[in-house]
């Protein structure tokens, strides 16, 4: 199958700071990808680049087989790519429904003109969408919390609304930037669940980050190990777990039992 | 008693007006924490745009105040993409610099065409009214109305359509919005657009009310709008309505009970006292430490 995302000998720099150098990996459709890696491997960085916060100093990204470089952040969304951050950024101040709001129609128009006159089909669309976002939210056992303050959930709430708004934009992928940051064992394993359900319920792949080890060898299809920006493995769970490389780099010696 | 309600309506006709021009601070701010030092400037371009326009064209007063919100968005929007977008990132003092030295040439550009005052041809001829002694005109109701309108339509417009949900989420994290498909310099340009033109609606009225305009009128304005903005909460579009609505009242009181060259320095007095008691003025609040 063609991949749905390739990272092509991607490197970043940061002044003297080689962040990533000569990533290279593709994400299958369908499936839930893994990165994992020690702190400062890159993990974060990648993510950056390909949403385009980031522009690589160097290689490139493709999403259906077309290059993204250059590519403005608002438009990589637009295009599929969705994504949830490791310290959650929702817009605090704005209700958790405006949040689900923002981000989804986004295909709806921005343009200058159209921004002063409020036309009535306009205002219909604005009805619809505000019907699906409290559906959305339904989905994801927020409907009672709409017109709460988005920064007065839980945060396990908080996580979930963020997972929300991502998927409003309806992307193909969706990049998770450690879900499970902050969870306890237990919750933790809901995550799985829960992130099953998503995948099944909305069949997007998805691409992660996590070091929460016991998730991602049981929730991902294929995993990628990244030690000081390089790939050092790629492989199914099992394949990863015995590879010496990631058990010294990663697991640490004294883990190596894992 | 005629006379305090005469006076009120005084302060609410300059409360208005520097409310119109307060929000363009406010705005520009609350999305790019930034001060536009040069929005004095502009209300100050967009009244000898109203001048320019009446000298060609003796237009109606909707369609003169129209057109020069139009002229004045354009020139909002020609800052914002000219001078400030370019320095987005750069340390924030470049950008107030810019700001200032954009005024400046825009005032100074003003004064090489136009070194004396003009006097503004009448766009409206007011009728006036006498209720139990106290006087109102035609004019000072347009002038209300207007900016109460423009306020109401802002206010409107900034909680509840989708434009006005992605500029407050802009002033939220302007890091994570494009990541919502949404085109942040787009929004950007269309707070300045909106900034200025509410700007250009207060140099109309301006003008109309206070018939001679000059090149430098934008400075003094401008400052006492600033002021107002940052009284009500910088950043906050109601905190900029209410400050502006603060200022006017006591200028206007202050005259009535002092000789008016106290005014000034009872307003800025007055700053200094609100910012000790409320550091992020009226309706302001403490800016979120983003990560």
């Amino acid at each position: 199958m063609k991949p749905l995302l390739e990272v092509r000998d991607v490197t970043m720099r940061f002044g003297g700071l080689l962040a990533v150098s000569d990533l290279s990996f593709e994400v299958t459709p369908g499936h839930a990808h893994g990165i994992i890696g020690p702190n400062g491997a890159g993990k974060t960085t990648a993510f950056n680049i390909i949403t385009g916060i980031y522009a690589p100093t160097a290689g490139d990204v493709l999403f259906r087989g077309e290059s993204l470089a250059g590519q403005r952040p608002s438009n990589i969304a637009r295009r599929g790519i969705a994504r949830t951050f490791q310290n959650i950024r929702l817009f605090r101040d704005l209700t958790v429904l405006d949040n689900v709001r923002i981000a989804s129609d986004a295909h709806a128009r921005y343009a200058l003109p159209g921004a002063m006159v409020q036309l009535p089909a306009a205002r219909r669309a604005e009805q619809e969408t505000i019907t699906r976002c409290l559906d959305l939210l339904e989905k994801f056992g927020l409907g009672d919390a709409a017109y709460e303050r988005a920064g007065d959930l839980s945060y396990g709430s908080q996580r979930r609304l963020e997972i929300a708004r991502a998927m409003a934009l309806q992307p193909a992928l969706l990049l998770l930037d450690e879900p499970a940051a902050g969870m306890n064992s237990a919750e933790t394993l809901k995550l799985v669940e829960f992130l099953g359900w998503l995948r099944d319920h909305f069949s997007v792949t998805m691409l992660l980050i996590e070091h929460h080890m016991q998730l991602v060898m049981t929730f991902c299809d294929r995993i990628t190990v990244l030690d000081f920006g390089k790939t050092i493995a790629e492989g199914t769970a099992a394949e990863v777990r015995s590879n010496p490389k990631v058990i010294e780099a990663y697991l640490g010696p004294e883990d190596g039992h894992e | 008693m005629d006379y305090f309600a005469q006076q009120a309506i005084n302060a609410i006709q300059l409360g208005s007006i520097y409310a119109l021009i307060a929000l363009g601070y406010s705005m520009v701010y609350g999305v790019l924490v930034m001060i536009n030092f040069a929005h004095g400037d502009v209300f100050m371009v967009s009244s000898f745009f109203c001048f320019l326009l009446l000298l060609l064209l003796p237009v109606p007063f909707v369609a003169a105040l129209i057109i020069v919100m139009l002229a004045t968005a354009v020139l909002g929007v020609a800052l914002e993409r000219l001078a400030y977008r370019p320095l987005r990132n750069a340390p924030r003092v470049s950008a107030i610099i810019t700001a200032l030295g954009c005024g400046l040439i825009i005032q100074n550009t003003t004064l090489s065409l136009s070194p004396y005052s003009q006097r503004m041809p009448e766009l409206f001829v007011p009728v006036t009214w006498n209720f139990g002694g106290v006087t109102v005109s035609s004019l000072q109701l347009l002038i209300i109305g207007v900016s109460v309108g423009l306020m109401i339509g802002l206010d409107f417009f900034i909680r509840r359509t989708r434009y006005g949900m992605a500029m407050r989420a802009i002033a939220q994290d302007r890091i994570t919005v494009p990541l919502m498909g949404i085109p942040v310099n787009t929004m950007i340009a269309l707070t300045f657009a909106i900034g200025a033109a509410l700007g250009g609606a207060a140099g109309v009225l301006y003008a109309s009310a206070y018939p001679v305009i000059s090149a430098t009128m934008g400075v003094l304005i401008g400052w006492k709008a600033f002021v107002a903005a940052v009284i009500g909460g910088i950043g906050s579009v109601r905190g900029a309505v209410l400050g502006a609505y603060v200022l006017g009242s006591v200028e206007v009181f202050t005259v009535t009970v002092l000789p008016s060259t106290y005014r000034d320095l009872v307003v800025y007095a007055l700053l200094l006292v609100i910012l000790i008691f409320k550091p992020y003025g009226l309706l302001g609040r403490p800016a979120v430490q983003k990560v």
